[in-house]
């Protein structure tokens, strides 16, 4: 569905961020972006959704297609008209609106009807119950966990085929994450919409994830279906905090480094 | 290539904190300063000196003091030209009314008039931020245009309103000619730049910065904000003030209230939006910009070979300044400095770009 090809992302003309990510997000999967702060995970999904021109970013070298057509030149806008959607980390909503107005934001981009909109906007609060109870009041003042659901619902009127899904775990309680998570698996599963998540929990990504890339200071170090990236021992070791040996005491930590092995 | 810090290792604390870390700028400075120092008097003509040099000089002096409020501390200021109209006064009351005073004294006191007053029209930020500040501090501008205009004691009961400063004297030095007038601006700007650009280095510095970038987490930490804000407006207030008396005494000699109005203020600020915010060098690009493109545009069309008279010329003087402002801001949102900065990082990496 949507394809990364070796891209190369340059910030003000002189600061280097990615250099050569190559992704590509089936239809109907739900495909992790893991790795360390500054990995370049937010950088990358910026890229597809074009957002980059805004951060004085651009991609200098290699291509993104979706659905087999170059998308890189196109603004955000045509970009959801496309039905590919992002929900920025941090969730930006309209602190002024109330939840149901901005959730209907999300539909802006529509032309098929009020009642079109209408139905989507009860299937949003189904999946999240907890906006519908706070409907009326200002999004601004509702908790984060209420915001972030409102900003993935907001996203979902757009009727997206694909949700790309920045940081959906950040600031919130790990109930809350599960919550949000089992929402993208019911959303994948039911409506067949696809995700690309950037993600910092690997734990929970790769759990809920088919798929996952591992970026590491702008390259994309690891790949593989997500249960096979579970059992890998170098993410265990680095990202998931175990080691083979179950509890490590601080003692081995000390003596005993293990390299990564794709820095070198 | 030329411009790359590879092999310049620094083995104290000193050089690490060093203003100009990098060598190829400490010549480039020295280089400018020789220049303007040293050769500039001997070269250029007694136009350039008037109607180029000293406006730009006082103009960046005022831009740098507006910078440290602006650009650093974050509080927008529309009142500029009044606190460069109080210093002005201020100098012109101390200069009649204490002759015995010395002229450099009666300078540095202007300022801080000015600072006591930028100082009470700073205490509104302690509560007011960003656009309504601006209409807050676009009071002091009004305000003190009245107080100027009406209040004749100011202008010693002169009956025009216009005042007339006495020609200064500084220690016995006498700077009437240009060049002289020249290097007087010129000792001033370089003596509050260096104190300016030490400022924003300093534990002050940062806490204005810190009280910009988010004022809330800045008062977390422990930054009290109204040290914080109110330092910023009374030094960047001595700073505009100082300007201000210079613009008085040594660039119109005799001026009336509307020399420092509105415009003025906006000016200034424009100066320090185009230059860029947060940087000494950009007060000095942004005062360039706005002082010597009119006056280059008005040299300059004439001698396209077109004809033109010259009410077409000055139309075409704005039009085409308006829109370099434009284009600039386009080109580069963050101001001339951030242009400039760009530049040295591409420098430092070519000729092998990413």
């Amino acid at each position: 569905m949507l394809s990364v090809n070796n891209i190369e992302v340059i910030y003000n003309h002189v600061i280097l961020v990615l250099k050569g990510v190559s992704l590509t997000v089936p239809e109907g999967s739900v495909v992790a972006l893991l790795g360390g702060n500054g990995a370049g995970k937010t950088t990358t999904l910026k890229a597809i959704s074009n957002l980059l021109r805004a951060e004085r970013g651009e991609v200098t070298k290699g291509s993104i297609e979706h659905l087999g057509e170059a998308v890189h030149q196109l603004s955000p806008n045509d970009l959801v008209r496309r039905g590919v959607i992002q929900v920025m980390e941090g969730r930006h909503i309209f602190g002024h609106l109330t939840v149901e107005e901005n959730l209907l934001t999300g539909a802006f981009t529509r032309k098929d009807g009020a009642a079109a909109i209408r139905a989507d906007l009860e299937k949003v609060y189904g999946y999240f119950p907890r906006l519908k109870e706070r409907r009326k009041s200002q999004a601004g003042y509702t908790s984060g966990g209420e915001q972030q659901m409102c900003a993935i619902g907001r996203a979902l009127m757009s009727r997206p085929r694909m949700i790309l899904l920045d940081e959906p775990s950040m600031g919130l309680a790990p109930q809350l994450v599960e919550q949000i998570f089992e929402t993208v698996r019911t959303l994948n599963e039911r409506e067949r919409v696809t995700f690309l998540l950037a993600e910092q929990n690997t734990n929970v990504a790769l759990r809920y994830a088919t798929y996952g890339y591992i970026l590491e200071s702008g390259r994309v170090v690891l790949d593989g279906d997500a249960q096979a990236l579970r059992s890998n021992e170098d993410v265990k070791e680095f990202y998931l905090g175990l080691s083979g040996s179950g509890r490590k005491s601080y003692r081995d930590v000390k003596h005993y480094k293990r390299r990564k092995r794709w820095l070198s | 290539m030329l411009y790359r810090e590879a092999g310049q290792f620094k083995t104290s604390y000193e050089a690490d904190q060093s203003i100009f870390p990098i060598m190829q700028d400490r010549w480039g400075i020295a280089a400018i300063l020789a220049f303007a120092f040293l050769a500039m008097p001997f070269l250029a003509s007694e136009y350039f000196f008037r109607a180029v040099m000293i406006p730009f000089l006082i103009l960046a002096l005022a831009a740098i003091g507006l910078n440290l409020l602006v650009g650093y501390c974050g509080q927008i200021s529309l009142g500029t030209g009044a606190f460069m109209a109080v210093g002005a006064y201020a100098a012109y009351n101390f200069a009649i009314r204490v002759p015995e005073l010395p002229h450099l004294v009666t300078l540095l006191l202007a300022g801080g008039v000015a600072a006591v007053v930028g100082l009470l029209f700073g205490i509104p930020s302690l509560r007011i931020k960003g656009l309504y500040l601006a209409a807050a501090t676009l009071a002091a501008q009004f305000f003190i245009d009245w107080l100027f205009s009406r209040v004749k004691w100011f202008t010693n009961y002169t009956p025009s309103g216009s005042v007339a400063a006495p020609q200064l004297n500084i220690f016995g030095w006498v700077p009437d000619a240009p060049s002289e007038k020249y290097l007087l601006c010129l000792g001033f700007v370089t003596v509050f730049a260096l104190v300016a650009k030490n400022l924003v280095r300093s534990r002050i510095g940062r806490s204005w910065m810190a009280i910009r970038d988010m004022d809330i987490a800045a008062e977390i930490i422990g930054i009290r904000p109204m040290h914080a804000k109110l330092s910023a407006f009374a030094i960047s207030s001595f700073i505009v003030g100082v300007a201000g008396a210079l613009w008085g005494f040594v660039h119109l000699g005799s001026w009336e209230p509307l020399a420092f109005s509105i415009d003025r203020s906006f000016s200034l600020l424009f100066m320090v939006i185009l230059g860029g915010l947060g940087s000494i060098l950009g007060c000095f690009l942004g005062a360039a910009f706005i002082t010597l493109v009119p006056i280059f545009l008005n040299q300059v069309l004439p001698e396209l070979g077109i004809k033109l008279d010259t009410a077409t010329v000055s139309h075409l003087e704005f039009m085409i300044f308006g829109a370099l402002i434009v284009v600039f801001l386009i080109a580069e949102p963050h101001g001339m400095a951030r242009l400039w900065q760009v530049g040295k990082e591409k420098l430092r990496i070519w000729p092998f770009p990413h």
